[in-house]
């Protein structure tokens, strides 16, 4: 449910940005989501049609590039992407890592009018 | 026209939170976010807490519930300043809400902060409160699968407490696998098994928070 919270300050953010460019209209947002933050792709849109109507981004595309979760073992040094409820490394079997990717939440750019 | 923008949504919430963080250092309170899922014991551990406390430091609480003031009335029955915010149905407690309780927050009487997020293992770890320290209190009855689930939680968390541990024996529980699986993917985390009802390992609780403290 915090999609509601997180797709209201993306609006918020697309619209500082557009507005700063003199922008009659907001015609795409590309968005990047890692898939650690558990936020739902569907529900960021479900909101933003709903909250953005009546602004300069009502009707934008949003285009999600969702970023899976990786990890990067401390054993081994190797990169792997984590899956669920398997948390050991693939080349050595190790569970000591670090996150390197999956913790993205951020406007990578807009296109407007 | 494409504008490239490359700002973190969340980063007008990572503002307030940087103020958040100054006025409590300048007033040097140490805040401490608890976060787990609904009925873990975040009320329960505050109330160990602060019977623990009394007369090493001073206390406050701000209590995040979606609605009601319960925890905010028998945590006042402690003699220690408490602030409820009624988050109205939000999941999650904001920067935002934060920085407005903190002003009804008696800041140059106490030394220590807690704040009770809202019962919830998603939404809470994406939002910095300006707090010092992420505490996760997991539950055994929850089962020892919840990393896995809720990566992020445990992944931010500078200390998870394994409470009810007196249910050990009564309970398919694999405390030293749940607590692998927390260690391998964050080496800093600090996990202490705590039961409120027996009163293990609150001592090391609350020692390793005055350690924190400094």
């Amino acid at each position: 449910m915090h999609e509601l919270a997180i797709t209201q300050s993306m609006l918020n953010l697309v619209l500082e940005q557009a507005e700063k460019a003199g922008a009659k209209e907001v015609g795409k947002i590309n968005l990047v989501i890692g898939e650690m933050t558990g936020v739902v792709s569907d529900c960021v849109q479900f909101y933003f049609d709903f909250i953005s109507r009546g602004t300069i981004a009502e009707g934008a595309a949003l285009a999600i590039k969702t970023v899976p979760t990786q990890a990067r073992c401390r054993g081994c040094n190797k990169n792997f992407e984590l899956k669920e409820f398997d948390w050991t490394c693939p080349y050595c079997q190790g569970n000591n890592m670090e996150i390197v990717a999956g913790k993205e939440l951020f406007v990578e750019s807009i296109e407007v009018e | 026209m494409e504008i490239k923008v490359v700002k973190d949504i969340l980063d007008a919430n990572e503002q307030i939170a940087a103020r958040n963080r100054q006025l409590l250092d300048s007033n040097k309170v140490f805040a401490v976010n608890l976060m787990s899922s609904p009925g873990a014991g975040k009320t329960s551990l505050i109330l160990e807490t602060i019977k623990r406390l009394k007369g090493k430091t001073k206390v406050g609480v701000i209590e995040g519930d979606v609605s009601s003031s319960l925890d905010a009335e028998v945590v006042a029955k402690e003699g220690v300043p408490v602030v409820q915010i009624n988050t109205g149905g939000g999941c999650h407690l904001d920067a935002n809400m934060t920085s407005a309780a903190l002003s009804n927050v008696p800041l140059k009487d106490i030394r220590l902060l807690l704040i009770e997020n809202v019962g919830n293992l998603i939404c809470p770890a994406e939002f910095d409160l300006g707090e010092h320290r992420k505490v996760l209190i997991s539950s055994i009855p929850e089962g020892d699968d919840k990393p896995f689930k809720y990566p992020l939680m445990f992944h931010e968390a500078d200390a998870v407490l394994i409470n009810k541990i007196d249910l050990l024996p009564y309970l398919k529980f694999d405390a030293k696998a749940f607590s692998q699986i927390i260690k391998g993917m964050n080496q800093k985390v600090k996990i202490i098994q705590v039961s409120c009802v027996t009163g293990q390992g609150i001592e090391e609780w609350v020692s390793w928070l005055l350690t924190q403290m400094g």
